[in-house]
């Protein structure tokens, strides 16, 4: 499965290694990845690519809005599809 | 994908309230008719609880994996008056119970279709179920209700609009807050998902999905970014904000269907508000250089707005169908709201905005002395206007009981507060009273 997970709040350190840590132990394989600071706060939006069969949705979804919670980050996961449905012909 | 756009979906979901309104299945129950009233509710209470046994719970699980709101959850059904005419039961009511004990042990919000369609004239159950309205609603809370009395073919039966004014006297007499789930409509149609006017056409398919989207919020922030430009820029910017939350609806509906394996049917583009701030079609009218809703000026701002909503979304997904434009419900709109509440609109200038946008004289409050022939009245106006444009058109009234104007109703949630809004007091008892029929327009000859 593919989805795309955004983190949007305030800029400090280990944003990217917190998130990246805990893609990992979900078996979430990052395939692309952007980064910037837009009017001050921090801005990121991967890709991710995982097997359904050893993680689901739900799970990535509940550990990912935890780890926000407890960084202050505003981290949402979702599929693909609807990105490319709104935004592509 | 660029980041850009990435990010530009989010905030389209997170900050200007862009949502699916609503999922609705649409179950036929043909297949539950019996003489035996009894065991035909039987047989609805199991088909409605077989067939949309899911329906709460994909809806659940698309909303976490798209991060799309999905607001409501609900059926519709054959109408009732067709259904339960072979019973030969002398009052409707348990069929209204059996779909609200049905439709709460599925979790869904509302279930529409105990309705009877007498544009032409009356079949026995079409009169029982009329005549159950007011008793149905009071005994349910999800059940919806609607009552076609026109159409382009048939012409207007008078007969049926002097009864709806009196049905919506009795309805407020006992609880003026179920009137909100009474439609009264023309030219009603088969495939609309939104209540409290849906029903499940007699030319469906056995079992459908139905998707209504939402998104005022969305076109109002997209408008903001060209301010002062010319209306040529303001429609095609409607055009492109309309295809883009079309889009959505269409993927949420197609997903729905596959995992519920029961046919897409179409989307509803419509343009539906809620009384939370940045949610309201009112503001839209305004940014588009109205100082108020209600100002000279406002029809054409809408039917511009209607008109692009549908050139965006027509593209935008397979199926169109339902209602499709943009609704002007009073109650459910914080900006119509305040512009009722400061005197600048009027159920005249509303009236003649229904005739270029979807639906109707919508959730729109009235002194509570107000008589079931202006009522009636009301509902022929608006019939008229959608009988001769070949357009659907619904009245929706409150009559406040035991209040008047400069008061309001709370409707709670997501209907909101009205302002009970003055009426044309000038009788058109008479005009009523004739009963009959307003014959078939003719079709050409159009000026």
């Amino acid at each position: 499965m593919k989805a795309i997970i955004t983190v949007i709040g305030q800029d400090q350190i280990g944003i990217v290694a917190a998130v990246s840590k805990q893609l990992a132990n979900l078996n979430i394989n990052i395939i692309d990845i952007t980064q910037t600071l837009m009017h001050g706060s921090f801005t990121m939006v991967l890709m991710g690519e995982w097997d359904d069969g050893q993680t689901s949705f739900a799970t990535a979804q509940t550990a990912l809005a935890d780890l926000g919670k407890s960084l202050n980050l505003d981290i949402r996961i979702q599929r693909q599809a609807l990105f490319d449905a709104i935004q592509k012909l | 994908m660029e980041t850009k756009q990435i990010l530009e979906t989010i905030q389209m979901i997170s900050e200007e309230r862009l949502d699916i309104r609503t999922i609705t299945m649409g179950i036929s129950l043909f297949d539950c008719i019996d003489s035996d009233g009894q065991k035909a509710r039987a047989k609805i209470y199991d088909k409605l609880t077989t067939s949309a046994k899911d329906l709460v719970k994909v809806a659940d699980q698309i909303q976490a994996e798209y991060g799309i709101p999905i607001v409501n959850k609900r059926i519709a059904v054959t109408p009732i008056a067709l259904i339960a005419a072979a019973s030969h039961d002398d009052n409707y009511v348990a069929y209204a119970q059996t779909m609200e004990r049905a439709a709460e042990a599925l979790g869904v919000d509302l279930i529409g279709g105990f309705s009877a369609l007498v544009q032409k004239g009356y079949q026995n159950g079409d009169r029982t179920l009329i005549d159950s309205i007011p008793e149905a609603l009071n005994a349910t809370s999800r059940v919806c209700s609607s009552v076609n009395v026109g159409s382009t073919r048939s012409g207007i039966n008078m007969d049926a609009v002097a009864q709806m004014g009196r049905v919506v006297k009795d309805i407020a007499a006992v609880d003026p807050v179920n009137c909100m789930s009474l439609v009264v409509f023309a030219n009603a149609v088969e495939d609309n998902p939104f209540m409290a006017g849906a029903f499940h056409g007699v030319g469906e398919a056995d079992r459908v999905i139905n998707v209504g989207i939402s998104g005022p919020g969305v076109v109002k922030r997209a408008l903001e970014q060209v301010k002062g430009e010319p209306i040529d820029v303001v429609s095609e910017t409607i055009k492109k904000t309309a295809f883009k939350v079309t889009r959505m609806g269409q993927l949420v509906g197609n997903v729905a269907a596959e995992r519920l394996g029961v046919p897409f049917g179409i989307v509803d583009l419509s343009l539906a508000p809620t009384p939370n701030e940045g949610d309201s079609v009112a503001e839209i009218l305004e940014e588009i250089g109205l100082e108020s809703v209600g100002a000279p000026g406002t029809t054409a701002a809408l039917a511009l707005l209607n008109d692009a909503v549908k050139k965006g979304g027509v593209m935008a997904c397979e199926h169109v169908g339902g209602l499709s434009g943009a609704f002007i419900p009073v109650s459910e709109d914080a900006e119509m709201i305040r512009a009722v509440s400061k005197g600048n609109l009027n159920i005249e200038k509303l009236e003649a905005m229904t005739a270029v946008c979807s639906v109707g004289l919508d959730m729109i409050a009235v002194p509570g002395d107000t008589t079931a022939e202006t009522i009636s009245g009301m509902i022929a106006d608006e019939a008229a206007i959608g009988v001769i444009n070949n357009k659907t058109t619904a009245v929706r009234v409150i009559p406040a009981t035991g209040k008047g104007v400069g008061e309001q109703i709370d409707f709670g949630g997501l209907f909101g507060t009205a302002p009970i809004m003055p009426v044309n007091t000038n009788s058109p008892k008479q005009f009523v009273e004739r009963g009959g029929r307003i014959p078939a327009p003719i079709h050409s000859f159009k000026n």
